[in-house]
């Protein structure tokens, strides 16, 4: 499939073309959009469910809201707390600048450990730094556990959701795969497949040396990370390995496990619309004496990879606010006809429009990917923590024309907007010229043709002619008319909006 | 108190029954408005693709416009929206342009918000006997709030049968520009909205935005959908016209005039 991000060794997992051509690619795939369409609904319908049966849900956004707003406002104080005590727990706690970075810390502890295979639970960040690829060439074996992952990575894919990773697979496909993988036709059942999975997996987690997790919060007051899952395979990963290694996002931080709970109640709800996750971890060191289990070595590395970018930054900080819950994809009407792919870099829908150029600094490359978007703002209303993503993607834009990354025509076409905008007179003379240019164009009222900037337009829907006469040219005689009209309500109408007008003066303003 | 209209460019330009059916559903509840010709857009257009200062120098013409308004009434949840959602931020650089801007925020309502929330009018008295279905545009109901006071104008509507719109919520995919440069997409989605459309076997398609219902009705034609699409003002206008002749009230006449 011509319009999937392919994994790719040391690259940027970046795949070219504009977002308009791999758009175009996922419209003509009927099975993608067949399956991103039942899934992104079962999983928009179940968050509103959940929050609905959770009730007072603008609250708890609210408090979910001022809870990250607090935390990334003093993140270098929770970092710093959350670092100390994680090592006080035991666990050896290193920052990572960048993705390369990550990756060097990796495979550091990887080599000296000796490890041959790596067993990993689903994490967005090891996707963005790409170390799946690092590992195998480096000689480590790496196996991706989470069922999702698991079958991405048989593809070798990146991952078109951030919790759904193989959405855009359907059951028949997936059946192909793992047959492959076992070597034997393996039916499309879902029992039939995870159990052959489950089975093949195990062997892995028995013989892994080191095992990977992401982390979904880190609570700064005990050191802990705490992870979300559904599969019980990071707490295998976790648990089984001699070495526990966990990517967190520098960002990742709540200060307390009473605001872990605010969290845990928006997350699961958001995402799947599930009132907990089956499993949910919290893991503070390696195993202590008298543990049952658990690694000899537990190692949290804390990445920016461009992080550190957006603080300060008074359009982009709440980006740090995110908890990847996935909701603004669910929500989002681009991407369910366009699936993740199309969105050309690991994180996708709307907070992937925004969060890749964010990341990466380059605005002016990623420049299409903010157009993607009819600014619906569907993503803002899911969000648990109310980032407003649609804003997001029109500070992106203009942060694009500013660098002087323009489309020729658009900006021809935007001064000529400034032209004729910006007086009535000239509004009123390109009316009049526009209505006599449209003659040749306009059959019942409406105009067909596909030509110069109307083709997109016209592609899909007729257009409608100007009027033989604006608004403002009747204005005249129609306002003569409704005088008539007015007289009788006329008095009580003016009694309700001197009222109105009153109760709306703030205090201590003139009214002139 | 003075009452404004702020008429749309797109109303202006292509839709002038729209703030002709505005304008008259107001004189019919005592307002008897004006209209400041000095008014072009709200400069969304500009806005939305990244060129704030072409934006600027379209938005002030309103600010400009309507200094001395008390009130100022648009049939556009979207172009009140980036009044009151923009403005601010557009202006954030010039203090005292983004005073005026913030006033003029204070004071714009969109055309049902003004009717339900100031004048406080539910029941205009109209009769439409007709099926109706209402696509609530995303920037009207998500950036303005106005979710209740279409539905209570329409429930207060005698012989309309509202047929809830399925995925009401979600986008048709005009978002402006969006339309035209990401077309594909754009045109995936306005199908969707047409097949939710068609579903409900309604008469009529109303909404309070003509961006949104230009983008839907131009695909119905495109498509061969027999539904007539209005903008709400112009459902009421003609509902309180039908009422106010006897012989017309509740009568099967009003059927004859669809598109």
């Amino acid at each position: 499939m011509s319009g999937t991000v392919r994994r790719s060794a040391g690259g940027s997992g970046v795949v070219r073309g504009s977002v308009k051509e791999r758009a175009r690619i996922a419209l003509k795939d009927d099975f993608l959009r067949g399956a991103v369409r039942y899934t992104t609904e079962k999983l928009r319908g179940g968050r509103k469910a959940a929050a609905l049966e959770q009730g007072r849900w603008e609250e708890w956004r609210e408090r979910g809201r001022s809870i990250r707003l607090h935390t990334i406002a003093h993140l270098d104080y929770y970092l710093k707390q959350f670092a100390d005590n994680a090592r006080t727990g035991g666990a050896h706690v290193h920052f990572a600048a960048s993705g390369a970075d990550a990756v060097r810390i990796t495979l550091d502890i990887a080599r000296s450990a000796g490890a041959r295979t790596v067993v990993k639970s689903k994490s967005m960040l090891s996707e963005e730094v790409h170390i799946n690829e690092a590992l195998e060439a480096a000689g480590i074996e790496s196996v991706e556990t989470d069922l999702g992952e698991y079958i991405i990575q048989l593809a070798g894919e990146a991952p078109s959701h951030i919790i759904i990773p193989a959405i855009h697979k359907n059951r028949a496909q997936i059946a192909e795969l793992l047959s492959k993988e076992a070597g034997a036709q393996l039916p499309p059942d879902t029992k039939a497949l995870a159990g052959f999975a489950r089975r093949r997996l195990r062997e892995k987690f028995l013989s892994a040396d080191i095992g990977m997790t992401g982390c979904n919060f880190a609570v700064a007051e005990t050191g802990s990370i705490v992870v979300f899952e559904n599969e019980g395979n990071a707490r295998m990963v976790s648990t089984v390995p001699r070495i526990h290694i966990a990517l967190m996002g520098m960002e990742r931080i709540v200060p307390t496990w009473e605001d872990l709970e605010v969290m845990a109640t928006l997350l699961p709800r958001s995402a799947t619309g599930q009132k907990l996750t089956v499993y949910m971890s919290g893991i503070t060191g390696p195993r202590r004496d008298g543990d049952g289990d658990g690694p000899e070595e537990m190692h949290v590395i804390i990445v920016d990879n461009g992080r550190s970018l957006q603080l300060g930054d008074p359009e982009f900080q709440d980006l740090l606010h995110c908890i990847r819950c996935g909701a603004c994809l669910n929500a989002c009407p681009v991407y369910r006809h366009i699936g993740g792919h199309a969105y050309g870099s690991t994180y996708s829908g709307p907070i992937g429009a925004v969060l890749t150029p964010a990341l990466n600094r380059n605005v002016a490359e990623w420049d299409d990917i903010a157009n993607a978007s009819s600014l619906c703002g569907a993503c803002w209303e899911a969000c648990p923590v109310k980032i407003p993503l649609h804003d997001m993607l029109v500070y992106l834009r203009r942060k694009k024309v500013e660098r002087g990354r323009k489309n020729t025509w658009e900006a021809a076409a935007m001064k000529g907007f400034r032209v004729v905008m910006s007086n009535r007179k000239r509004l009123e003379a390109a009316l009049a010229l526009a209505r006599i240019g449209q003659i040749p164009l306009v059959r019942d009222g409406a105009i067909r043709a596909k030509i110069g900037p109307l083709k997109g337009w016209t592609a899909y829907r007729h257009a409608p002619s100007l009027a033989a006469r604006p608004f403002r040219a009747s204005w005249e005689e129609l306002r003569r008319g409704l005088a008539q009209t007015a007289a009788p309500k006329k008095a009580e109408a003016l009694q309700k909006l001197e009222r109105f007008a009153r109760s709306r003066q703030p205090e201590g303003r003139d009214s002139q | 108190m003075k009452v404004s209209l702020f008429i749309t460019c797109l109303c202006d330009a292509v839709y002038p029954r729209v703030g002709e059916a505005m304008a008259k559903v107001l004189a019919r509840c005592g307002v008897e408005a004006e209209f400041p010709a000095v008014q072009t857009c709200c400069g969304q257009p500009a806005f939305n693709s990244g060129y704030w200062p072409e934006a600027a120098a379209s938005a002030e013409t309103l600010l400009e416009a309507f200094h001395d308004s008390d009130f100022v009434v648009a049939p556009s949840g979207s172009c009140c929206g980036m009044i009151h959602h923009y403005y601010p931020k557009l202006f954030e650089n010039d203090p005292e342009k983004r005073e005026r801007a913030e006033r003029l925020a204070e004071k714009t309502y969109e055309f049902t918000q003004f009717l339900v929330n100031v004048l406080d009018i539910e029941d205009l008295g109209a009769v439409f006997p007709h099926k109706v279905t209402y696509h609530p545009s995303c920037h009207g109901s998500r950036l303005l709030g106005v979710r209740e006071e279409p539905m209570k104008l329409l429930s207060g509507v005698r012989g309309l049968e509202l047929v809830p719109l399925p995925h009401a919520e979600d986008c048709c995919g005009f978002g402006g520009t969006f339309a035209v440069k990401m077309s594909d997409i754009s045109g995936a989605m306005v199908m969707e909205k047409t097949d939710h459309v068609l579903e409900t076997e309604a008469e009529v398609l109303t909404g309070l935005d003509m961006g949104c219902l230009m983008n839907i009705s131009g695909h119905l034609r495109y498509r061969g959908g027999p539904v007539r699409v209005m903008h709400l003002a112009e459902l009421l206008e003609e509902g309180m016209a039908a009422a106010e002749r006897p012989t017309m009230a509740g009568s099967e006449r009003l059927g004859g005039d669809r598109l």
